[in-house]
């Protein structure tokens, strides 16, 4: 029998529609532990791939008869442990890249059309959990907070036939590299940065502040700039046609952030405060939130969208229902552990520093820990 | 000072799995205690090495990292 490579993108397909799947993942455990493909339909099981070089016998029993998708870190291990099933008689599967093109895989789903004209997308980052958006209008786009994988973007809206004319990035990310500086290079859009976050970013940047107005095509679909620290002492999220609220790394639909990364949870966990139940209690109920991240696959929806009304976020939302002094203590101890390498990160997307391809997929390496729940 | 090595495994330029595959293969040619070095530039051969060694009841004395290259010094258990 012969072994099948299984694409990211087939995999992302039937994680959404919660389809069952069995997952041999053989990389060391501690690696399993820390980070895995995770989902409703989804049976593990973690066996490193140094423990089958003899074969795999041994395993046989704990496998179910249906196919089974071998996982390793870049691809070289799952393609040798999937035929080594494969001469026991098994159907198995290979993850073509392994974790690393996990990592780096985009969803993109349609969120829903502009009232004033356009259409709103999303962009599932399944491995590591993050969200970035594509707003359409009258031939042009704005993309906010997008992932290094920039051709994606790019890609997509050449295929729409759509300009990016403006990159908004909602804060200076620690988890993930943004692409925002590099999509406007390409494109000459602007790429617009809050200012607090970039007193030491080493480029010329459109300022983002509280009261900016971002007009796309013939104007009619506005974003408005709204001050909202407490993740970064420059988080800014913006609502777009009156509709949609951008909640950068402030507010997750079942989270909210953590305003440590940068070393300040004291001090920032009243900025947060501030924002979370005073700024955002001002906006209407109706907006719909799109953060920038999900931790758990329960946030995202049916078709695979994570969003949800504000409105319904007050109700349901711990971090939202809190009186002032637990907020303070689950924002600021008992942290989850900081992303990999987030310094580096914050350097990258500073311009700091300017790691090569290979780096900078290893420093994004592992899951996101942004939010607090 | 660290004893001298009694077997060394050049696997630079090796991916995934062959560093561990070709590790277990001249670890089976030594006898228990014997040093083997190991030299190779897979990054993620560090955590496997790691665990490997402690699967297989071997000890990862240490290892070094210079220009790329991961060189591992593991005894037979």
């Amino acid at each position: 029998m012969s072994i099948r490579a299984i694409s990211v993108h087939e995999v992302a397909q039937k994680l959404i529609r919660k389809e069952p799947m069995f997952i041999l993942d053989v990389r060391n455990t501690d690696q399993f532990q820390d980070w895995k493909i995770e989902g409703a339909g989804i049976q593990h099981l973690n066996v490193p791939y140094f423990d089958l070089l003899d074969g795999v016998e041994e395993i046989l029993e704990q496998l179910p008869p249906e196919e089974i998708v071998v996982v390793c870190a870049k691809e070289g291990s799952s393609i040798m442990v999937a035929e080594l099933l494969s001469e026991q008689g098994r159907r198995a599967a290979y993850m073509e890249g392994g974790m690393k093109a996990w990592s780096e895989h985009l969803v993109p789903l349609k969120v829903g059309d502009l009232r004033h004209g356009g259409e709103l997308y999303q962009f599932v980052r399944l491995g590591k959990g993050c969200l970035s958006y594509m707003a359409v209008s009258g031939g042009e786009a704005v993309v906010v907070d997008a992932t290094r994988m920039i051709h994606v973007y790019t890609d997509f809206a050449r295929n729409l036939n759509v300009n990016i004319t403006h990159v908004v990035d909602t804060h200076l990310h620690a988890d993930h590299i943004s692409g925002g500086r590099a999509i406007a290079q390409e494109t000459g859009a602007e790429y617009w940065l809050p200012a607090e976050d970039a007193q030491d970013v080493a480029f010329a940047y459109e300022k983002l502040g509280h009261g900016t107005e971002i007009k796309l095509g013939s104007g009619e679909v506005s974003i408005k700039a709204l001050y909202s620290p407490g993740h970064t002492i420059g988080s800014t999220s913006l609502v777009i046609d009156d509709q949609y609220l951008f909640s950068g790394d402030i507010l997750f639909i079942d989270s909210i952030g953590r305003p440590d990364l940068a070393g300040e949870a004291g001090s920032w966990a009243m900025d947060l405060r501030e924002t979370l139940y005073k700024r955002y209690r001002d906006l209407a109920e109706q907006l719909i939130v799109l953060p920038s991240h999900f931790m758990i696959m329960d946030e995202l929806n049916e078709d695979g969208t994570v969003a949800k009304k504000l409105g319904e976020l007050f109700l349901e939302n711990h971090g939202l229902n809190l009186e002032k002094e637990a907020f303070v203590t689950m924002v600021s101890q008992n942290l989850p552990p900081q992303p990999n390498a987030y310094q580096d990160i914050r350097n990258t997307n500073m311009g700091k520093m300017s790691p090569d391809h290979e780096a900078q997929r290893e420093m994004e390496i592992g899951p996101n820990r942004c939010a607090v729940r | 000072m660290m004893e001298q090595a009694h077997g060394k495994l050049d696997a630079k330029g090796l991916a995934c799995p062959m560093p561990i595959v070709k590790t277990k293969k001249a670890m089976k040619d030594m006898e228990q205690g014997q040093i083997l070095e190991i030299q190779v530039t897979d990054q993620g051969a560090l955590g496997d090495m790691t665990a490997w060694a402690k699967s297989g009841g071997h000890e990862l004395m240490k290892h070094t990292e210079e220009n790329g290259v991961l060189t591992f010094w593991i005894r037979k258990g």
